[in-house]
């Protein structure tokens, strides 16, 4: 029987050359016995030397020397033993680890989950105290007492937080410090090692008293992540028996006492506020529709979409141009076509030669329609009656802008416009002439354009698109020759 | 009047913050005060420093800047015709104190909201200011949580941006309607634009391949809102379908759903009753099998009646006993989408198996040593040493599953 006896409680390297050794021996797991500075030896037990060998040692996986090293610091004395059971396992099989439903390698994930918790819980349930001192620097230190050997992995992460603090946790085996530059550790210590009070103490137990919801009393949830046993440390557990004693009261009486008469500042307000049932002003201007239409609850749509959409250029023009509906980005940013399929326009306009900034451009319903999936939301047609109750906006737009010629782009646009459903492909081309003496042309959504996967015909539908502005151009300028041609 | 102490105004704004239900400090950049003399730290993973008698864990010191407030939303303790005493803090004491309580490790950083007080543009810059002096004057590294005051100045909102690891707007309400009914002076649409200039910054800072310079950083850990449950006549249906507009919409992190809890001085059209907490508890059970198991609304909504979810079981366990012709599922080689269906297996569960099976053949015992438990499991699924027969079809099953009645509450 060959005896291990390990001077650190949980030196993963000190654990490491000592397994590599008895590997290279070739002793099996129940030929060795560890023993940690805890354990008790027995009667005239000595330790042996480590055994020479030279039997090849295989590599383990990088995920055992993980969990090797998180499984060191569990307070179970069978860790060390456990630990070289596995890692003779490994040299003949490397998947070990993967079993998870292997007796072992589920005693091992549960004792690292128990070093990783025991970490956690020092990492939220210490408490630091100030140390009255003459230096001008405030100290800290703070005791606390984990099941496991974890402060020595629990240390650096207040280093890296408590950068700009001189600071020592004390626990019954180890103590560490931090004094701005340097982490060291000591011996362990008791609770007397650390103040037993500080100033900010009771501000901490009234925010804790004060951000208690009595009408939600739920104490198994509490004690589950916060265990008793960690209460006798914590300064705020004082207060959790008597805040839950009279929780029901507290509730009740709040319940019971009516409503009181609203204070004198309220009222002055109520006064200043204009008179509820005021008639509207009816809507004269552009910029009038544009802040009304941010409360047309006309349609369902509104519900879901940001903003109302409006639309945009010169408050006279001559060219109007009506698309479907917002899309995504255009119902982020409250403007018409900015996404995609308005960049696609962008494109085409310049390539005819029509100056966007003199043209408006609007849309037959103003919010956006769309089902969320996952993380984007999909596009859906807007239906006759969600178009037929914005076409009161869109009537405003154009009895304000006055534009001479209108381009409907897309199928819903045209219907809007026309009163009736209709397709593309029949009307595009002519111009139509309405009986307000506006000229209507009718072309494709420049999102038909985005959808079409065949580049060959892509390019043939951007081209018809193209050629159906270029009309549109043309009949501006016939119209007026100061339209831009740029 | 006579100064408030510093407690005392502490006791106020915190007591006035306790019904807004996010808490979290998780999401964030990695970040730590190492080698720069101030600080604090955040290592993605939020740490809950504190539990209150409420269940609630304490993970952020929250408060209001001052709980003043012009507007009179019914639901809301601070009101404008509320009479609950009033206080308000200035800039530099919320960083003393967010400083202090920091460095003795009660939180791992601050949640500040505030009422609105002048302008909307007035009081979100007042929150900007602390969380640009914790930053700036005193190297604070921890997390800050600003709430964003729909209507403030898109400048506004950019600079909270660069100091706060996550901003929230609230949606306080599921439908438009409710939220016309009990806060008139809201605009549903503001607030969603607010959400909308948040989303439009966090693509602005998401990094591209592409671009060599690195964006400027922007609330690392996203954005989240909250919706209040019970106070209005909104169905669960409602609820998660506005949910899931607004995760779709605006990249939230988190929606948090707070049951209407009843508030002092209250109105007499709220509901003042025992906090509807098991159906907020279905909601964020539901949410998260939207967010992480593929479950799209209608399907969770069918598992129930009219509407609401079911209050005895789990959403997922509800919707597996309505659509029994999907299972049993074979643990052994069904995919990872059908795995994650199965009531009782959890994304680590079915990762596990998923691993495991690679190497042998899975049998009952084994899955029920990587589920923890079995009796949800074992009617939905086959193993290599097991098949559920005529248990899946029992019509008994749902009252066999259904857990024995608990004393939640006081109520």
């Amino acid at each position: 029987m060959q005896l291990v006896h390990l001077h650190a409680l949980n030196d993963f390297d000190e654990w490491r050359l000592a397994a590599r050794c008895l590997l290279r021996a070739g002793l099996e797991p129940d030929e060795v016995v560890w023993r940690d500075p805890y354990a008790e030896p027995e009667l005239f037990e000595t330790a042996d030397p480590l055994p020479d060998g030279n039997r090849p040692v295989n590599a383990v996986p990088p995920a055992f020397l993980a969990l090797a090293q998180t499984v060191v610091s569990h307070s179970d004395p069978q860790r060390f033993a456990l630990l070289y059971s596995v890692l003779w396992r490994l040299q003949r099989d490397r998947h070990v680890l993967d079993l998870a439903t292997d007796v072992d390698v589920a005693r091992l994930n549960k004792m690292a989950s128990a070093v990783r918790r025991d970490s956690h819980k020092m990492k939220a349930f210490v408490r630091f105290k100030t140390v009255a001192d003459d230096s001008g620097i405030a100290r800290f230190a703070a005791w606390f007492e984990p099941d496991h050997f974890s402060l020595e992995i629990t240390a650096p992460f207040f280093a890296r937080r408590f950068d700009g603090m001189n600071w020592a946790i004390v626990t019954p085996y180890r103590s560490a410090a931090w004094d701005g530059n340097q982490l060291t550790f000591g011996e362990g210590g008791s609770k007397a090692d650390v103040p037993s009070e500080d100033a900010v103490e009771d501000d901490w137990k009234t925010y804790f008293s004060s951000i208690f919801n009595p009408a939600r009393l739920k104490v198994a949830m509490m004690k589950s992540e916060m265990p008793v046993k960690y209460w006798r440390n914590l300064p705020e557990a004082e207060l959790i028996a008597p805040l839950i004693r009279g929780a029901r009261e507290s509730v009740q009486q709040m319940i019971e006492r009516n409503a009181s008469q609203p204070p004198s500042r309220h009222l002055r307000k109520l006064e200043r506020l204009p008179e509820p049932g005021a008639p509207f002003a009816p809507l004269t201007t552009l910029a009038d529709a544009r802040a009304a239409v941010q409360n047309c609850q006309r349609c369902p749509l509104h519900e879901h979409a940001t903003q109302a959409v409006f639309g945009h250029g010169p408050e006279r023009g001559q060219l109007m141009f009506v698309g479907e509906q917002p899309g995504d980005h255009e119902d982020l940013a409250g403007q018409p076509f900015v996404g995609p399929a308005g960049k696609v326009l962008d494109a085409a306009l310049i390539k005819v030669g029509i100056d966007r900034d003199r043209v408006y451009l609007t849309n037959a319903v103003k919010h956006f329609k769309f089902i969320p999936r996952g993380k984007r939301r999909i596009h859906q047609r807007p239906d006759g009656g969600e178009v037929q109750a914005c076409k009161f906006w869109l009537d405003l737009e154009i009895a304000q802008v006055r534009p001479r010629i209108i381009v409907a782009l897309g199928a819903t646009a045209a219907q809007s416009l026309l009163g009736k459903p209709v397709t593309i492909s029949a009307l595009r081309g002519a111009p139509i002439p309405m009986t307000d003496g506006t000229i209507l042309f009718v072309t494709n959504h420049p999102s038909y354009l985005l959808r079409i996967a065949d580049q060959a015909a892509r390019e043939t539908e951007r081209l018809k698109f193209e050629t159906d502005l270029d009309m549109v151009r043309s009949a501006a300028e016939h119209l007026s020759p100061a339209l831009d041609t740029a | 009047m006579a100064a408030l102490t510093m407690r005392r105004k502490l006791a106020i704004l915190s007591d006035a913050a306790k019904y807004d239900a996010s808490c979290a400090s998780s999401g964030t950049e990695k970040r730590s005060s190492a080698g720069t003399g101030g600080i604090g730290s955040t290592e993605g993973s939020g740490i809950c420093h504190s539990y209150a008698p409420d269940g609630r864990c304490i993970s952020l010191l929250k408060i209001l800047l001052t709980n003043f407030c012009v507007y009179d939303c019914i639901y809301c303790v601070n009101r404008s015709s509320s009479n609950v005493p009033r206080a308000r803090f200035t800039v530099e004491e919320v960083v003393r104190l967010t400083l202090d309580f920091y460095k003795r490790n009660y939180i791992e950083g601050l949640f500040l909201s505030s009422g609105i007080i002048r302008s909307p543009d007035y009081t979100m810059e007042e929150l900007v200011r602390v969380a640009r002096s914790l930053r700036q004057d005193h190297h604070f590294a921890g997390y800050i949580h600003l709430k964003v005051i729909p209507n403030a100045t898109p400048e506004l909102l950019a600079e909270a941006g660069l100091w706060a690891d996550r901003l929230s707007t609230n949606i306080e309400m599921p439908t438009d309607l409710g939220l016309e009914a009990l806060a008139p002076e809201k605009r549903p649409a503001e607030i969603r634009t607010a959400m909308a200039r948040v989303r439009g910054k966090l693509d602005e800072a998401a990094p591209d391949s592409k671009a060599k310079a690195k964006p400027r950083k922007f609330a690392p850990a996203g954005q989240s809102t909250q919706m209040i449950v019970g106070a209005d006549a909104a169905d669960d249906g409602a609820i998660l379908h506005r949910a899931a507009g607004l995760y779709s919409g605006y990249k939230l992190r988190r929606v948090y759903y707070s049951a209407f809890s009843p508030i002092p001085d209250a109105s007499a059209r709220l509901p003042l009753k025992a906090p509807p907490v098991m159906r907020e508890h279905r909601l964020y059970q539901a949410d998260w099998l939207i967010r992480f198991y593929g479950f799209d609304v209608p399907e969770i909504i069918s598992g129930g009646h009219d509407g609401l979810l079911d209050l005895d079981i789990d959403p997922k366990l509800a919707w597996a006993l309505r659509n029994r012709a999907l299972f049993p599922v074979d643990v052994n080689r069904a995919d990872c989408e059908m795995l994650l269906r199965v009531p009782g297996l959890g994304t680590r569960s079915v990762d596990r198996i998923l691993v495991t099976r690679r190497h042998h053949r899975l049998r009952l015992d084994d899955v029920a040593r990587i589920a923890g438990s079995i009796d949800k499991v074992r009617p939905f699924i086959e193993a290599a040493d097991w098949s559920p027969g005529h248990l899946t079809d029992d019509s008994k099953l749902r009252a066999r599953l259904v857990p024995p009645p608990q004393q939640l509450s006081l109520f």
